[in-house]
């Protein structure tokens, strides 16, 4: 290691000559500029009413690096890039302006993989031109490149399949699947150490991208829906990685800081929601949970039967609850009822009750997702209370209305120390005086566990679509 | 300069893991289109190569890593500020249904 570092100082940092080296310093300036901007625009985050504002600067820093790397003499035609620019915007914009809030999973993991396929294409150029004669530390920092960015490519675009659904949702498992996959990675993670070592070899170079691409689709295979938050995090996190490493290889730091910034977001998000279930990263990546568990615990619950109600009696009791706690899951984005709820809860407000929204970190596919179609339908922010917020308020609450949540609301995770989610903290939502569960029917949760809060004794079933039994409610809460 | 690049790398982590704990759930989504949109400067790189005679197959990666970066720097920045336009409406601490509702014309 020591010995990579040592050779490279002999590049010539100093440069030729002075006019050369204005033009360089303005497009570093422009580029430290940039790094400040989006440095500050992600602390704007931290406030939800300053961060659109913060946001527009670290536009406008990229603009500015934009600009100055167009000032590169370096450049010398430009009909390719106008050509990449107008195409990149004829497709960008629409993805930025007609894409609906409920798609936001998908349009987040397909972006992941524009940004990898950017990285991987650099990496894989900057090798062909240089025509395998690099330094061992640029290898390094080319092989990380190709090696993430070729397995965030496919990763990525399988969790798009499989938020978008044309990917099948379920994992997909088979025996000695976890021993070959590390077997593919450990070959793959021996040709990176070999071309270090020794970087001519094209060919070894190509193969090492072609299975990353390879491992990126088996990686993401025997994920299924519910685990979702966690994988398009880690591919933010790798897709950052990926331009981290460009910049190593091509010298440029705005690349490295910014590559930086996206890696370690990605990191703390899936940090974040492997917590909210109580899982590590190796249990979602390799311990695809499904079709084992649920045995035991189905043939217990097997003959209780569960409390139906009509929308009639719910609207009578929302009308009269003085507070009521929405508790929404990711059948809340399918049947895209985030307006409708809004709409009940102002006619709840109207009636003098108080409507809360109980958010549980990992509801629904992706970080955040709910609090964002919620913002969507114009609810408050200050109505939308965290995990730790809320749990102890359940109690006080005359009726909690679960609409597409499942495994978040699922006491087991607390009683049952044989279930698969035991552990993972949830919504107390069977504190609270009166339950109703929104659901299409009795079909168990993603992780394919038994919900025991259906058979609660102060819980009661509005079956049917999401969607039309809300609209059903603000009917009649309206007569009551 | 490799070994400055790597203090570059560690720091601007350090920056970004401080500044992004900080950052609350409700905006969860928005930071990842924000990553997401600031990850376009790989088009930085990709300008270098789509700009520069390498021959046909180096131009032809640039061109493509060109509208690959472009669109999450226009997609990305779009959506972020979509989606922030939406948190932005009410102000902390307000939002007793009191204040008027601002409905975003489409």
């Amino acid at each position: 290691m020591l010995a990579l570092l040592l050779q490279i100082p002999e590049t010539p940092v100093a440069p030729v000559n002075t006019a050369m080296d204005l033009r360089e310093l303005g497009i570093q300036l422009t580029y430290l500029t940039a790094s400040v901007l989006f440095i500050l625009g992600l602390y704007s985050l931290t406030k939800p009413a300053r961060a659109q504002r913060g946001m527009q600067m670290a536009a406008l820093g990229m603009l500015l690096a934009i600009v100055g790397t167009l000032l590169s003499r370096q450049i010398v035609r430009w009909e390719w890039i106008l050509g990449g620019l107008l195409l990149g915007t004829a497709i960008g914009y629409p993805l930025g302006m007609f894409v609906p809030m409920t798609a936001m999973p998908q349009r987040i993991a397909i972006s992941h993989m524009f940004g990898a396929l950017a990285a991987t294409l650099v990496g894989v150029a900057e090798f062909r031109v240089q025509h395998g004669q690099v330094s061992h530390a640029t290898m390094a920092a080319l092989g990380f490149e190709v090696l993430f960015g070729a397995l965030t490519i496919t990763g990525s675009f399988m969790a798009f399949g499989k938020l978008q659904g044309f990917i099948s949702g379920t994992p997909v498992t088979w025996r000695g699947q976890n021993a070959m996959n590390l077997t593919l990675f450990a070959a793959t993670f021996g040709i990176f150490v070999y071309l270090v070592v020794d970087p001519g070899h094209p060919a070894l170079f190509y193969a090492m991208v072609g299975m990353s691409l390879l491992i990126g689709v088996l990686m993401v295979l025997p994920i299924g829906g519910a685990d979702m938050p966690v994988v398009v995090s880690l591919l933010n996190s790798y897709a950052g990685l990926a331009s981290s490493a460009t910049g190593f290889a091509i010298g440029n730091t705005v690349l490295i800081i910014c590559g930086a910034l996206d890696g370690a977001s990605g990191f703390l998000l899936s940090v974040l929601m492997s917590k909210a279930m109580n899982r590590s990263f190796g249990n979602v990546l390799f311990g695809a949970f499904g079709a084992a568990p649920a045995g035991a615990a189905a043939a217990e619950i097997g003959d209780r039967t569960v409390r139906s109600v009509t929308a009639e009696d719910v609207a009578v009791q929302l009308a009269y609850a003085r507070e009521v706690i929405v508790v929404p899951g990711y059948g809340m984005a399918v049947a895209q009822c985030q307006h409708q709820v809004r709409e009940l809860a102002s006619l709840v407000e109207k009636r003098g009750g108080e409507f809360k929204y109980a958010i549980h970190p990992v509801a629904g596919r992706m970080p955040g997702h709910m609090n964002v179609l919620l913002a969507e339908a114009n609810v408050p922010y200050d109505r939308l209370y965290d995990l730790e917020e809320i749990n102890d308020q359940f109690e006080q609450a005359d009726v909690v209305l679960v609409i597409g949540a499942n495994d978040v609301v699922n006491p087991a995770a607390k009683n049952d120390p044989g279930s698969p989610i035991f552990g993972m903290p949830i919504l107390n939502v069977d504190h609270a005086k009166s339950i109703i569960v929104l659901k299409r029917s009795m079909a168990a949760g993603f992780s394919g566990v038994e919900n025991e809060l259906f058979y609660h004794d102060r819980t009661a079933m509005l079956f049917g679509d999401a969607k039309t039994s809300l609209q059903q409610l603000i009917t009649d809460i309206k007569e009551v | 300069m490799t070994i400055t690049l790597l203090f570059v790398f560690v720091l601007a982590a350090f920056v970004g893991y401080f500044v992004i704990t900080r950052v609350p759930p409700l905006l969860h989504t928005p930071l990842m289109s924000a990553t997401n949109a600031i990850s376009g400067i790989s088009l930085v790189g990709s300008l270098v190569l789509a700009g520069s005679n390498h021959g046909t197959v180096a131009t032809l990666l640039g061109f493509i890593a060109v509208t690959a970066a472009t669109i999450n720097v226009v997609g990305g920045f779009l959506i972020t500020d979509r989606m922030l336009r939406m948190f932005k409406q009410r102000l902390p601490g307000g939002g007793n249904g009191t204040q008027p509702e601002k409905r975003e014309g489409k």
